[in-house]
């Protein structure tokens, strides 16, 4: 009771006595430093992560790749097809001009479709995601935080969303738009238009868990505390809540985001994506349904489709364990 | 006496239980039902009670966390009852909260500096030398290493973390602090170094503290006065001296009656009184005295009659018809005067 207050060692933690040994500098560990330490040990996430940058580098250098290759990919390459049976000679064309083979009919170099089809499946899934995100998250804290009939109204929206058939409206919305429509066209008013479909009709999962998460956050004191200082709402919302808001919406972020290629690469598969000739991996596996006897025509689309989706799915998961070590 | 620095009145809070699709109140949880009190400048009033008995509920109406239902609040000769969170902010400065929680009280991705520099923020307060050496001047003086600037709350053991809590209620120079458990969450040997450090600080800054609290030995230790509450209302207040050394109120007697006696020898010579069965629901308190189900001197009266809050000895005010070490008269008198 009448220990001095600041006795060395009476009230501190076991890792602080270590810090102030003599000599050693004080140095605080934030809690983005601790993540990314945790997140170091995890080799498979990091793996994941590594092939999600190789990815992200692939779409961002396609026109490089491919000049370096020499291979344009919408060239037709009808010399390399047996015009009997309208496959590649040999099979699959498979050489050093064309690492991947080339298509059955037409002859185009899937090497160079499959990087182009990168740019606009990541392109899309991450604008999407990056539309779902921020209305996600602005009513998720806005539900949560004033709570009441506010929150009754956006929950209830999030459940018409929800309910709503996406895939018949964006099929639907996809037949009606004309070539040129709100000052765009041709592949960018495509491109916007798959964006907004996407992002707009998945920001209620995010939203959702936002919403739960300052709910919880809401009722901590050290909200009370803010408010108790004079703080009002803004400050509440972005100055406290917020920071403590980014693990989860980074998580769902990225997680996210390979749900929106394969849903990208559905809506190209079902032809209402961005039009031909600009190569997409869903137009490309549509494309080669037809010619299933000539296998690797879908293969590596398909395998570029997978490869997104793990790799992205694998570094969500490592991040929600580094962030959020809690939730297994 | 000096004139009171916070003078509660007849102060209410009902939570409203709705029920169906239109939100309908069917009825309402009487947290806080009619507590009147005053706080002079410089004492430490201690708020004492069972869990759920409001005195939580009481502090944070005090604050204005939340909106009080009835009664009123005068802070200062100011009526801050019902006034506006604009109007409000300017005499927050003077008010301000300790927290009962040290881990869920400081925001984990905020760093020290910026929760105990928060106040200066949120408020617009310049300093001569900046916010950082306000804050560090702040830390050392709670006892924490002005280095600890740049670190998060995580990397604290409790006792720092309500060192670091002190430390944001007192960057304002409040004049009045409100101490919601301020000691509960922590070990029994840091509970000391906290109380100590609370009375060091009173008597540095001359503050003026209402110490919530369910623990009595604390309470005893750090408070002047003592007020006791049962189920949203108070039963008795009191100098610490007469409360614990001849307690009135038939719970209060049943309160003390339960602190633990280190000693064998004394424990078995003290009468422990038992009360019987729950404290009752708030949301259906029983009539006129709230004590009265679980009191055993109970009579008639107290099921008709509420009994009011009135002064039996010099600063000795307690609210039953049946009071025990009352002086004779004013024994004689209670019941006579309802």
């Amino acid at each position: 009771m009448t220990a001095p207050l600041d006795a060395p060692g009476s009230d501190l933690g076991p890792g602080i006595l270590i810090a102030e040994r003599p000599g050693i500098p004080i140095v605080g560990r934030s809690l983005g430093q601790i993540a990314w330490m945790r997140l170091k040990r995890d080799k498979v996430a990091l793996a994941g992560g590594l092939v999600v940058i190789l990815l992200i580098l692939v779409a961002i250098f396609a026109p490089l790749i491919v000049k370096v290759l020499g291979q344009d990919p919408t060239q037709f390459n009808s010399d390399m097809i047996d015009p009997a049976t309208l496959v590649p000679k040999g099979g699959t064309g498979i050489g050093p001009d064309h690492l991947f083979g080339v298509e059955p009919v037409n002859g185009r170099d899937i090497f160079s479709r499959v990087v182009y089809g990168a740019r606009i499946s990541l392109l899309i899934a991450f604008l999407a995601t990056v539309l779902s995100v921020v209305i996600g998250t602005l009513l998720g804290v806005t539900a949560g935080y004033f709570g009441g009939i506010v929150d009754s109204i956006i929950s209830k929206t999030m459940d018409v969303f929800l309910a709503f058939p996406i895939l018949v409206f964006a099929i639907a919305l996809a037949g009606v738009i004309p070539d040129t429509a709100f000052g765009l066209s041709g592949d960018t008013l495509r491109v916007s238009l798959l964006i907004f479909i996407i992002g707009f009709f998945n920001w209620p999962y995010i939203g959702r868990i936002i919403r739960g998460q300052t709910l919880s956050l809401r009722e901590r004191e050290f909200v009370d505390a803010a408010r108790s200082l004079g703080a009002r709402g803004p400050y509440i919302i972005f100055r406290e809540m917020l920071p403590n808001l980014v693990a989860p919406i980074l998580i769902y972020a990225t997680l996210l985001i390979p749900t929106n290629v394969l849903f990208e690469a559905a809506l190209s598969f079902l032809g209402v994506g961005v039009r031909p000739p600009t190569p997409t991996w869903g137009g490309m596996l549509s494309d080669a349904v037809r010619f299933y006897t000539v296998p690797h025509f879908m293969f590596f689309p398909g395998m570029a489709i997978f490869i997104t989706v793990l790799a992205f799915n694998l570094f969500g998961d490592g991040l929600r364990d580094a962030l959020d070590p809690k939730a297994r | 006496m000096s004139e009171p620095l916070l003078s509660v009145q007849g102060l209410e809070k009902h939570f409203p239980v709705t029920k169906g699709l239109l939100q309908r109140q069917v009825a309402a949880v009487k947290a806080v039902d009619g507590v009147s009190f005053e706080v002079r400048k410089g004492e430490t009033l201690g708020l004492v009670g069972e869990s759920g008995c409001g005195k939580t509920t009481t502090g944070r109406l005090i604050t204005r966390l939340i909106e009080p239902t009835g009664g009123k609040i005068v802070f200062e000769g100011n009526d801050i009852t019902h006034m506006s969170q604009g109007k409000m902010r300017p005499l927050r400065r003077d008010v301000q909260m300790i927290f009962q929680d040290p881990y869920s009280s400081l925001n984990p991705r905020h760093t020290v500096g910026a929760i105990v520099g928060a106040p200066f923020r949120i408020q617009g307060i310049k300093t001569e030398q900046g916010v950082k050496k306000a804050v560090q001047d702040i830390l050392e003086l709670v006892g924490l290493n002005p280095e600890h600037y740049n670190r998060y709350p995580h990397e604290f053991s409790g006792g720092q973390r309500q060192r670091i809590g002190i430390a944001r209620t007192l960057a304002l120079k409040p004049k009045l602090i409100i101490a919601d458990e301020p000691v509960s969450a922590l070990d029994v040997s840091i509970q000391a170094q906290v109380v100590n450090l609370l009375e060091d600080l009173q008597n540095e800054l001359d503050l003026t503290y209402v110490v919530i609290a369910h623990d009595l030995s604390v309470v005893r230790h750090i408070s002047d006065r003592v007020a006791v509450m049962y189920l949203g209302k108070l039963v008795e207040l009191a100098d610490r001296k007469s409360l614990y050394e001849s307690p009135m109120h038939p719970y209060t007697n049943a309160l003390l009656s339960a602190v633990p006696i280190p000693d064998p020898k004394r424990r078995v010579e003290r009468e422990r009184i038992r009360l019987q069965g729950d404290v009752p629901s708030p949301l259906n308190p029983p009539p006129a005295c709230r004590f009265h189900t679980r009191c055993w001197k109970a009579q008639e009266i107290c099921k008709t009659v509420e009994p009011p809050l009135q002064k039996l000895a010099p600063g000795h005010e307690v609210a039953c018809h049946f009071p025990e070490n009352a002086p004779a008269a004013a024994a004689e008198a209670a019941p006579a005067a309802v």
